[in-house]
């Protein structure tokens, strides 16, 4: 591998995002979906149901993309994109397919259609942009809002269950690549969109997104609480390739040393302020265990 | 060439001549036979299509629904709940100026479950701005599956093909297989005259407002209310385009020449018997019999129920002394959904006829000879009392 390391410098120029479209100050989402553009590239063709990012892409007949673009029914994102790879097979066409949609569009009203074309093997890009709630809606849970976390339908006792592990989902369908990002790693991002462009079949990136309204922080603090989200242990970089697990940049180089308490992460967000110290505690010892399995895992590695 | 084969597979024939590019299907009695045999179609090599083995109606309508965006020639086929569980899609394909086929092969809806045949599932969905035809025997079906690509993609309005669930499905009959080389004439290849393509990108079905609004060039856009306007005033012009279609098949294959309504004695009859698919021609065998008789009564399939012909029906019922409409449907709470369309039509007639409903075989409660013959024969010698309408027929307990 002599590929040369992506950095902000050596990113592609040329923007397909627009400036100035519709998503809010600071929103998690804009920076990914500038950057998995970049890394797409113009031979795209887009997948979108009901989410922010419908907001985002503009009102007719202004759109804020440069990519083809077909928005379709909340629950039918992964049919959706088999019936344009369909098409373009019988039209001979090897133009690529990506779909991106919310956790919601992804994991609970979308999750059967992306489940059927995961096990059907559809040759396809799905990109989950996770802000951890319905955002689009106004910040009401979703099933992968962690626990305790206060929502608009969860307003006073929090989430009682927990996060639903979608990549894990994913995974359990035997597909070639699984990965997760992070919006506040934006170049890491890039490298797993183009890391998914080179192998067939379904690949899926769950990106943690985070959401200055719905989580309730200031604007200006989107990255570098993305970035706490990782570095806390709580949100983890990883791919499965292949089946085969590994960390990832920022998390990778966690192993063996010393994270963040997750109450620096909780104590920055409103979302949060439910939470107790008993259970700081048992979200603590849930990360620590999580890790010391990956500790385990690397050392037989080696 | 003539075959003997059931109308699922007239169905796949049909689809096969049209040069169907992607099929997407999920099994559902009694529609499934017709998946079967487009999947083998597909998997012999005998016909060049993409075949998605989908995990839900409602995928299988998402399938069709972005092929036909990017481009490509798209059907589908389903019966009863899966139609229903269709219904958004419905509308999106439609809203999306979409040239989707599917074949709706009828059957009663659940709860209770029930996998026999009524027309409740396609009458439910006729508002979703659909085209809708409805097949009266194997020989339609294979026609009218031909013919639905050619409306379709004409108006770019998606058409359903109706026929009854075991009673066409089911049975074998002998037909007419249409020649490719005269289906090639009738049907060109799809050349979309736009799709989604990275050449030309454009954003569809994107957020439209209430008001109108100017693009980045200054051109005014329409609002949602205009882009309604044009759905429907397109499927009012289609009636214009499905009777061209079928004049343009008659002339190259003979068969057809009653795109709305398809009559049956009816010329000098004083009473017409109307109904929707093969009931229609099961009541011809009792207009027969009556006119043995001497009571001068016809029989009338309505071909096309969406958009409604509602003037062919008008000038075709005009001058009768009464229509009887049978169906197996449903509006819940007033009376069978044909019988308003056909009343409002004969709203602006000068002499209206007398016009009764009866509602029978509903979740394939069986339909007898003699009860159609009883209710036909006591409505035309005036010698029924009837003290609610609509009247049920062959109802046992």
């Amino acid at each position: 591998m002599a590929a040369k390391k992506t950095t902000v410098l050596n990113l592609p120029e040329e923007e397909l995002v627009h400036p100035g479209n519709r998503a809010c100050s600071g929103c998690g989402l804009s920076i990914i979906y500038r950057m998995g553009l970049k890394a797409l590239g113009r031979d795209t063709i887009l997948v979108v149901p009901p989410s922010c990012l419908t907001v985002l892409q503009g009102l007719y007949p202004i759109a804020a993309t440069q990519l083809p673009c077909v928005n379709v029914t909340f629950a039918s994102t992964a049919a959706a994109a088999t019936g344009v790879l369909a098409a373009l097979r019988a039209r001979k066409k090897d133009t690529q397919v990506a779909a991106w949609a919310g956790d919601g569009g992804t994991g609970d009203i979308g999750i059967q259609a992306l489940s059927g074309a995961c096990e059907r093997g559809e040759d396809f890009i799905f990109i989950c942009y996770d802000n951890e709630a319905y955002m689009n809606t106004g910040v009401q849970r979703s099933g992968t809002t962690p626990q305790h976390v206060l929502t608009t339908t969860t307003p006073i006792s929090g989430k009682q269950q927990r996060k639903k592990d979608m990549p894990a989902i994913i995974a359990a369908h035997g597909i070639d690549y699984v990965a997760t990002a992070s919006a506040a790693y934006p170049v890491d991002f890039y490298d797993k969109v183009c890391k998914a462009k080179t192998i067939s079949g379904p690949k899926y990136i769950h990106v943690h997104t985070p959401c200055p309204a719905g989580w309730g922080f200031s604007a200006r603090y989107t990255v570098k609480i993305g970035r706490m989200a990782v570095e806390t242990g709580l949100f983890d970089l990883y791919e499965r390739e292949k089946g085969e697990f590994r960390l990832t940049g920022p998390s990778q180089k966690m192993l063996g040393k010393k994270r963040k308490p997750v109450a620096e992460y909780f104590a920055t967000q409103g979302r949060f302020k439910g939470l107790d110290e008993k259970q700081i505690t048992e979200l603590q010892n849930e990360v620590d265990k999580k890790w010391a399995d990956y500790e385990k895992q690397a050392e037989e590695a080696c | 060439m003539h075959i003997i084969e059931a109308g699922n597979v007239a169905a796949a024939m049909g689809v096969k001549l049209a040069g169907a590019q992607v099929v997407a299907a999920y099994p559902i009695t009694p529609q499934t036979p017709l998946t079967e045999k487009l999947s083998e179609l597909v998997d012999s090599g005998g016909m060049d299509a993409q075949y998605i083995p989908v995990e839900s109606e409602h995928s299988a309508m998402s399938v069709c629904i972005a092929a036909s965006s990017a481009g490509a020639r798209a059907f589908t086929a389903t019966s009863a709940n899966g139609l229903l569980y269709m219904n958004e899609q419905l509308h999106w394909a439609a809203g999306a100026r979409l040239p989707i086929v599917m074949c709706v092969v009828n059957r009663g809806i659940g709860a209770p479950w029930t996998v026999w045949n009524d027309h409740q599932d396609a009458v439910s969905q006729r508002d979703t701005g659909w085209i809708q035809i409805f097949c009266c025997d194997h020989q339609q079906i294979i026609d009218t599956v031909i013919q639905a690509f050619r409306i379709a993609e004409a108006v770019r309005i998606p058409v359903m093909v109706c026929y009854d669930g075991y009673i066409l499905s089911h049975t074998y009959m002998p037909f007419e297989m249409p020649d490719q080389k005269e289906v090639d004439k009738f049907l060109p290849a799809f050349e979309p005259d736009w799709a989604l393509d990275p050449a030309c990108p454009a954003n569809l079905n994107t957020v439209t407002l209430p008001d109108i609004r100017p693009d980045v060039r200054g051109n005014t856009a329409p609002g949602y209310m205009e882009i309604r306007h044009d759905l429907h005033t397109d499927l009012r012009r289609s009636i214009g385009v499905v009777e061209e279609a079928d004049s343009r098949f008659s002339e190259i294959f003979g068969r057809g020449g009653h795109p709305f309504i398809e009559p049956y004695r009816c010329e000098d009859a004083e009473y017409v018997a109307m109904a929707m698919g093969s009931l229609s021609y099961h009541i011809r065998d009792v207009a027969d019999s009556l006119r043995e008789e001497g009571i001068a009564v016809g029989a009338a399939g309505l071909r096309l129920h969406r958009p409604f012909p509602d003037r062919a029906v008008a000038e075709f019922l005009s001058g009768k002394k009464g229509v009887i409409v049978m169906e197996k449907a449903l509006s819940y709470g007033y009376e069978g959904p044909l019988y308003t369309d056909i009343k409002a039509a004969l709203y602006n007639c000068a002499e209206r006829p007398e016009i009764t409903n009866f509602i029978l075989g509903l979740g394939g409660r069986e339909i007898r000879t003699r009860d159609i013959y009883g209710v036909l024969k006591k409505t035309c010698t005036k010698t029924a009392q009837h003290e609610e309408n609509p009247v049920f027929v062959g109802m046992k307990v």
